[in-house]
Formats: C-alpha cells, structure tokens, sequence
C-alpha cells in the first residue's frame, strides 16, 4: 500500500467524520469546543458562516453528522451535536454576532440576479454573493422569507423568532424582497435581464392518496404540507376532535403534533412500514409518542368512510414487512382489516418537484420524473444562467443539503458572471494544520477522554408543550449540560501526524493506545488490514500508512477508532507524533476564506482583521 | 500530561478462552519516561499473560527496587504483586512461592536490582531452580539516579555524559548457565514478535526461567557510544533462533514453518517451537548453548532467542518435597500433627 498523502486536504477531511457527512462541512469539533469555553458567540459564527442558520439547525437538521460520530463507534450514542448547535444560537450575544456579519459594499457590481423562492437554498446564495456586490431580487410567494423552514416546521419545534432573526441576517444585507409574489413564468423573469437565475422553489407539491372515498370526504382531508403551511399562515386555526395522519416521516410528525395542539384529542400516526423502518427521526418518533400520539405500525390505508357526505373513519389492512436476504422488503397484508374513527384525516405520504412555470422553450432541459437537469457539482442547468438548488435541484432533501447547495451554486453565480468555468476553476478548500503542542504532554484542547453517557435535551411537561402551538416543546440543553455534551466530543479534528525521520520504533505508542490503532509491520503489498494490531473492520475509513522506517516496517495506523487522546504522542520520546488541529473550510463565493480560518491563521478575529 | 487511559478500547478487540480481552490484563498508565523499553516489556508480559488464558488474579507481580521494578504497577492491575526491598526480589518470591505453588509468580528486575545489590539472591534463586519467570529489564545503567553505568554495561561503552565504562560486564545469561538455570533466554524490548512467545514459553516452564531483556533507557542510554541503545541493539542483535510459542490444543500448519525447525515440549503439554537460523544450534545442550555464546559476544553480536531449555527437571518444590496444597488451605491438623509426630522426627534424627 502506498504511503498516506497528508497534504491532500481530504484525508484529514475524511478522519473528522462528523465535519465529512455534513453536506456543508460545517467545522463541528471547532464549535463544540468553542462551546464547552462558553464562547457562544464565537461558536455561533462558526456554524453561521458555514450553515447560515445554526438556530433552525439546531432544533431541526436531520443530522447526517451524529450516525457518523466517532463516539458512537466506541460509545452507546454519539456526541449531540445538533443541540449543542442550538446551545450557541439560544446563548450567543446578538450585538457580538450583528458586528461581526459582513460588511456589504455600498458601491455595487453591477450584475442583478434574482432568487426564486426564499427559502434556505436561496437565502444562502443571497448570504454569499451580497457582501460581493451584487444586487439581488428575492422572490417569494409568501409574505416572508424562510420557506418552508416557515411553512412546514411548526412553531413549537422552530420558534418564530428564532427563524425571523436568522432570515433576516441575510434579507438585511439589502437584498431586495420581492415578496407576496408568486413567479408563474421563469422566461419573465429571465426577460427581465437579469445576469442570473437561482431556482429554489423546493418541493412543493405534497403527495395524496386516491383511495375510495377520497372525493367525497375531500373537505375533511388534508395535504400534510399545506395543512402545515395553512397552520403557520393562520388560514387554518383548529381541526376536528379525531384525527388520523397517514404517513411516517418527520412530515407526519410535525402533522400529528399540530393537530393535537389545535383541537385534536384524539390524535393517531398510521405507517405501513414497521415502527423501525420509519423515516422519521427517531427523536420525532420519541417526542410525538411522548406528547400522547400512538404510531400504529403496519396499517395500509384501504378506504375513507363517509356519512352524510362527511368523513367518519378510515380502514386500513394490516400488513406484515418481511425482507429478504438483500435487505428487500415485501409488505403482505395479513387479512385483518382495522377501522379508525377520525373527523379529519392528514396526508403526509410525500412530496413531489413541480416546475409547471418553467417553461419547455427557454433552454433548461428536464430529465427523468420531469425534473430539470442540473450538474451535481456547479448547479448550473442546461440554460447557463439558470442554477437550481435545494430540494428544487434533485428532490426533497434537507435544510442542510439546501444550504451546501446555496454555497456551491454561489460560487458557480460568481464564477460564471466573471467569466470563469463553473467547473474547472472552483476553489481549493481552505486548510489549516496546526500543532497544539503547548509544553511537555501539554496540548491546547482537553485531550481526556471522558466517559459520560450522552446527555438528556430538557422538554416541557406535556401538559404545557400541548397548550399552544407556538410554545417551543424542548427546552434544550443548560450551559452545564452543554459543557458536558460537549467534552463527551472526541476532538477529531485534532490529527495524529506522524514524522517517519524522528521515530526510533520504541512501540510505545501501539503500547498505550487505548484502542490499539497503531501498528508497526512490513509493507510489503499483502493485504495490512489483516496484520494489524486490533481487527480492522470498518473499510469506511482509511489506514493511515508511513513510509518505509529504519527497520523495514512501517506505521500503520487505522483511523477507524482513534479517540485522539494524544497518548501515542505523550508516549512518543522524540515527537514523532504530534497532535495537530485540521481546520478544513469550504471556500466560499468570491474565493474568500472563511474568517474563521483567518482568525485561526493570524490569531487575530475577523472583525479586527477587516479593520 | 494524561494520569488516566481512556475507558474505551476497541469495539471488537478479540477475547481469550476466559472471555477476556486484554483490558482486564492493564494497569495503571505508566509513569516512566516516554519512550521506555520497560513500557513494552510490560506490553508484552500483559499479552503474553491474556494469550495463555491466565485469569489475572491467578498470578503475583514481584519486584525490587528501580525503573523496572516500579513497572509492575503498569501491568495486571487485578493481580497479586509484593514491591519488595532493593534486590531482594528472589527472597520474598521464594517465601511466597513456598507458601502457594498454585500462581504463576512474574519477577520483574533490573540490571542493578539483579546484577549488582542483587546478585547474591539472584545466583541462590536459580541455583534452586524455583518456579518463576525472572525478567531482567536490562539497559545498562541506574536510570532512577541519573544514569550511571551499572554492572550489565558493556565494557568499552560510552556513557551520556562521554565516559567510556573501563569495566567488564556482567552477563545475566552466562552466568545463569552457569548456576544451573533451566531456562535462559534473552531478547530485546524492541522486538515483540520474539519477547511474547518467549514470555509464554517461560511462563510455562516449570521450574526457573530467565528472561534477560535488553530495554533501551531513552533518558540516559540511548545516545550514539551507547551499546544498549535502539539503535545498537537494532544493529548487533542476532536471533539463534525464532521461536513460537504453541499451546497444547493447536496444531501446527505447515505454513507456519519457515526453515529448520525443532520442537521442545514442555512439562505442561505445550511446546515451544525453534525456527532455526543455525541448523547446529539444539537448545537442550547446555555445553553447546555456552560455547555459542561465547561466540557471539567475541563476534559483538548480541545473542537473542531461546538459548537454553531444560523442559524436564525437578523444581525447589520437587528438591525439597513441599506440600502442594497452599499453605493458607492446610488444616491446623495437618500443619500440628501432634506429638507422636516430631517424636517421629526427632527418632529419625538420632
């Protein structure tokens, strides 16, 4: 095998697990530190200057960083990541956070571009090309921005003003808000000379069921997402005693919490898929059962009932998931048929793109399900000026996956109005490796492993959660539950790097490593997983191989369970290990570092560095 | 600087016939300096310990006094273990090894813990053959005070401070030889592959065996000039022969043979397996294993491997007819078997 490139800005990417399944590579061990020392504010920019809404995010990211955690690999559970992110959005200075937001030139560069849809992929290119100079028109349907951060997520698990403040760091960089303002043609607007187009208008279209009964009972069932979107806009303010939603995603969730805040007492989930096999979070599934709402697994919706023209009741067979030895589920219905009294049923089974104000004539050309063809890296659709995003680009996705689109169709806005290759010349991202050496067995973040369970999220009592929709259920996390979660994290950004002309090969590093990552054995091109010191099972992550030492051997090192407690360089005689911390920063639009690897480069902050 | 291990080890590291994995085999994080031999040695003893599916509380820890002897404390934590006085490490393992034969007794030492206070205790307890494994943690020279040459350095080496050592050394291995030892092996801190299956071969040897471990000391004896650095050790080792340890139950695979091969069994049923580099070379003859010693040294290689091996001879138990079960098992009856008894004895003795 050949030796480890360090230099390849990946492979440290790749050991820091949670920052490499963030679609945005939001820097987590970075913030989480900066939270555990109380620096909220600080940890807040961190997250906003890679995921523009820490607050939204950490009550509602689908968190594709916790299942990666390390800790889980070695632990029970992972490190919370996502509430701790809410930690630094709840106890942040908002002055400290206002003067440190881009400065945004008054002179402009000239180039217009108007955002459809103002929603998170939108809002974020809006947050990256302003303090660029570009003008920007936002257009949006509804009368603010958010999307359906605002329409979909209720208020008791996204506080209004938790949205509205971190919408509005971006609309009051100048964007120009062109809202109340439903586009119904794209080739208007690109009539209208702008230099570019951003298409986040997510996926709009909510799924329904055509079962029997269906029309008859039409005024007593719901489209999950637009029954959502009524409740936030107030155009609906209560629903019938009984309830039945059908449907096991976070959209379920959501639905069947509403309605048990609006009138609904009696209030149930029906999926057809296994309780385990829900798309649902599981903590949305552990929050809806905990306010009172059963999920009936296994029930496979048949027929509406109707009487007197109005719903009574739903059927539903009752059907048994089998897989087989490839994981393929078969659904068989066992015969029993189950009948739900409800007054309104709610359907959140799904959504779907839908672009019927695109018009066929104007150069984008749609794929496979009539969704628009859009290059996975630059955004760009078949038309070079129109760039899709978020859920609008590939289908339903996630805060998150919108805000990374944002950013790399930003830096695709910026390149293509400078006349550049939105493909070839994207931007390196931005590195840092530096030793945290801070004396002898001394190093600058807290290198003991603790070994703390993952700690609780505080939530209201039930009775209080369920007294109106706009109260927030989970209280979230104390400064001092925080600063436990957060020692529980394993600092993964803080690398092991190891220098082949300064070992002495003592062993003392494979002696202490907790884990036994290390190895030292002949490289000799048969297979090194099976000669390691521990079983190397995880072929996810990469061997960290040393050129060839004194003796013939090399350091073979599996990141696959590194705590990163810096014994192996405590242990080390000569420094040949040495525990170095990797910032790795997505380069924005403009090709501007992010200010965090600025202030870690010059020790100095960003706003100082700007004056 | 770390005072605690982290309590997480990995997910699937392999257990033995007890169900343990090497966890249950630590001890407390070492507190010598980085880099240590004495640290790998005892990484070695925990291996070798938890592959030979010895419950940990079935074994004693013993020591005297120095860098090696204060190592116990990093190694099965969950054994019995006496850190006893300045080279008198063979005394106190004698009496307790009188007192119950039933544990396996680990004597770790030094070169000046063996070779200079020492050293009378050290020639009696092989002369007596008694059951133990007795490791020389050996590097030359008094780490805990500074670094001063002790008797196993070599003449002619060069200390830190620039002073040749005008002294003839002791060698650990000769001299147990000499006295009788049944099992003599020497090897070096930096070489796992042969310290573990030798500790397993000496830890099933019944009777005494001697490990004299060559264990560079970073601080004061690691510097060029040096004869018992990593460096030089690296440079003038030569192995005899490889050894593998094979217990009773497993089965040799003609893979794992690689050139001459010669197999010793062992009291318990085990064997001890010599991959040879010198098809002259037979480790039960001790005449031979001193010549070829001999040689080495005037050749300035450092002999390493099993270089000699007694597997049948009778013990201090077996000399003296002790009792086999532990002395805190005996009744009082049969510890005072009454008058009619030592009259019997005092007869014998007229």
């Amino acid at each position: 095998m050949k030796a480890t490139d360090i230099s390849n800005p990946e492979y440290f990417h790749k050991v820091v697990d949670c920052q490499y399944a963030c679609p945005a590579h939001t820097p987590v061990p970075e913030y989480i530190r900066l939270i555990g020392k109380r620096r909220y504010s600080d940890a807040y920019m961190v997250n906003w200057e890679s995921n523009v809404f820490p607050g939204v995010l950490g009550r509602t990211c689908d968190r594709p960083c916790e299942p990666a955690c390390r800790r889980g690999r070695v632990d029970e559970e992972p490190v919370a990541i996502c509430r701790l992110k809410r930690v630094a959005a709840d106890h942040k200075n908002d002055a400290d956070v206002a003067s440190r937001l881009p400065a945004i030139p008054t002179a402009k560069n000239g180039k217009r571009i108007a955002l459809i849809g103002a929603g998170p992929a939108s809002l974020t290119v809006a947050r990256d090309l302003m303090p660029l100079g570009y003008e920007i028109d936002l257009y949006d349907e509804n009368a603010k921005g958010g999307g359906f951060m605002r329409s979909q997520i209720p208020s008791f698990r996204l506080p209004e003003e938790v949205l509205d403040q971190e919408v509005d760091y971006v609309l009051d960089m100048g964007v120009s808000q062109i809202f109340n303002t439903r586009v119904d043609s794209l080739k208007g607007i690109l009539d209208q000379g702008y230099d570019a187009v951003f298409v986040g208008t997510g996926a709009p279209k909510g799924k329904d069921l055509r079962i029997a009964g269906r029309e008859e009972a039409d005024a007593n069932i719901h489209i999950g997402i637009n029954w959502l979107e009524s409740v936030a806009f107030e155009h609906t303010k209560e629903i019938g005693k009984k309830v039945v939603i059908v449907g096991g995603g976070n959209t379920a969730m959501d639905c069947c919490r509403t309605a048990k805040r609006i009138g609904g007492d009696e209030v149930a989930v029906t999926v057809r898929s296994t309780y385990e096999a829900m798309k649902a979070s599981p903590w949305e599934k552990e929050d809806t059962l905990n306010e009172g709402i059963p999920i009936l697994a296994n029930h496979s919706p048949k027929e509406f009932l109707v009487e007197g023209g109005k719903l009574v009741g739903m059927t539903f067979s009752v059907v048994e998931s089998t897989y087989d030895e490839n994981g393929k589920r078969t659904i068989t219905e066992t015969g029993e048929i189950v009948t739900i009294e409800c007054t309104d049923a709610i359907m959140a089974i799904g959504q779907d793109n839908a672009f019927p104000w695109i018009e066929k004539d104007i150069g984008i050309e749609f794929g496979e399900w009539e969704m628009p063809i859009v290059d996975k890296t630059s955004f760009q659709s078949t038309n070079q000026r129109v760039f899709f995003g978020g859920d609008a680009a590939f289908g339903p996705e996630n805060i998150i996956t919108a805000v990374a689109h944002g950013h790399q169709a930003a830096i695709s806005i910026d390149l293509y109005l400078n006349g550049k290759s939105v493909k070839e010349e994207r931007p390196e991202p931005g590195t840092n490796l530096v030793s945290t050496k801070m004396g002898i067995h001394q190093w600058a973040y807290d290198s003991a492993v603790i070994d703390d369970d993952r700690q609780a999220s505080a939530h209201l009592p039930v009775e209080q959660a369920l007294a109106s929709r706009k109260i927030e259920s989970e209280i979230g996390f104390s400064p001092e539950v925080a600063f436990t979660e957060a020692e529980r994290c394993l600092n993964c950004d803080v690398q092991t790097v190891f220098v082949e002309e300064k070992c002495i090969e003592c062993d003392a590093c494979t002696d202490i490593c907790p884990t036994n990552c290390i190895t030292f054995t002949h490289n000799d091109g048969t297979p090194l997983r099976d000669r390691l010191t521990a079983p190397s099972l995880n072929l996810e992550t990469d061997l960290y191989v040393s050129e060839d030492l004194a003796t013939g051997r090399a350091m073979i090192k599996d990141e696959d369970v590194c705590l990163h407690c810096g014994l192996c360089a405590e242990r080390c005689p000569t420094s040949a290990w040495d525990m170095q911390k990797y910032l790795y920063t997505v380069t924005k639009a403009g090709d501007q570092p992010a200010p965090i690897l600025i202030e870690q480069t010059s020790g100095k902050k960003s706003s100082e560095a700007a004056a | 600087m770390s005072f605690i291990k982290p309590s997480f080890r990995h997910p699937s590291a392999p257990t033995n016939a007890l169900g343990l994995t090497t966890q249950a085999y630590e001890g407390g994080i070492s507190t010598l300096c980085a880099g240590c031999g004495h640290d790998s040695i005892s990484a070695s003893i925990m291996q070798a310990v938890w592959a030979l599916n010895i419950p940990p509380h079935r074994v004693a820890k013993m020591s005297g006094i120095g860098c090696s002897s204060k190592s116990p404390n990093y190694f099965l934590n969950k054994a019995h273990g006496f850190n006893s006085v300045h080279g008198r490490m063979p005394s106190v393992t004698t009496g307790a090894n009188v007192a119950n034969r039933d544990l396996l007794y680990i004597g770790v030492s030094g070169d000046g813990d063996t070779a200079s206070i020492g050293m009378g205790q050290f020639a009696h307890v092989i002369r007596r053959n008694l059951n133990m494994t007795y490791i020389v943690e050996n590097n030359g020279c008094y780490g805990l005070t500074k670094g001063q040459d002790s008797a196993t350095a070599d003449e002619g080496h060069k200390s830190k401070k620039g002073k040749i050592n005008p002294f003839e050394s002791i060698d650990l291995v000769a001299l147990a030889l000499e006295l009788g030892a049944t099992f003599v092996a020497r090897s070096f801190s930096g070489d796992k592959d042969q310290l573990v299956p030798l500790l397993q071969a000496a830890m099933s040897h019944k009777g005494f065996a001697l490990l004299d471990v060559v264990s560079p000391c970073v601080t004061f004896n690691n510097h060029p000039g040096s004869t018992k650095s990593y460096d030089y050790t690296r440079e003038h080792v030569q192995a005899g022969s490889v050894v593998d340890f094979v217990p009773m139950e497993q089965e040799i695979t003609l893979d794992q043979i690689k050139g001459s091969t010669q197999e010793v069994a062992l009291h318990n049923g085990d064997s001890v397996r010599l991959s040879k580099l010198n098809d002259n070379y037979d480790p039960t003859d001790r005449v031979n294993a001193i010549k070829v010693l001999h040689k080495h040294k005037s050749e300035d290689k450092l002999l390493t491997g099993l270089i000699y091996l007694e597997p049948e001879s009778d013990n201090f138990h077996d000399i003296l007819n002790l009792p086999e079960t532990p002395l805190s098992q005996l009744r009082e009856n049969t510890l005072c078997p009454g008058s009619a008894a030592l009259s019997a004895i005092n007869t014998g003795l007229k």
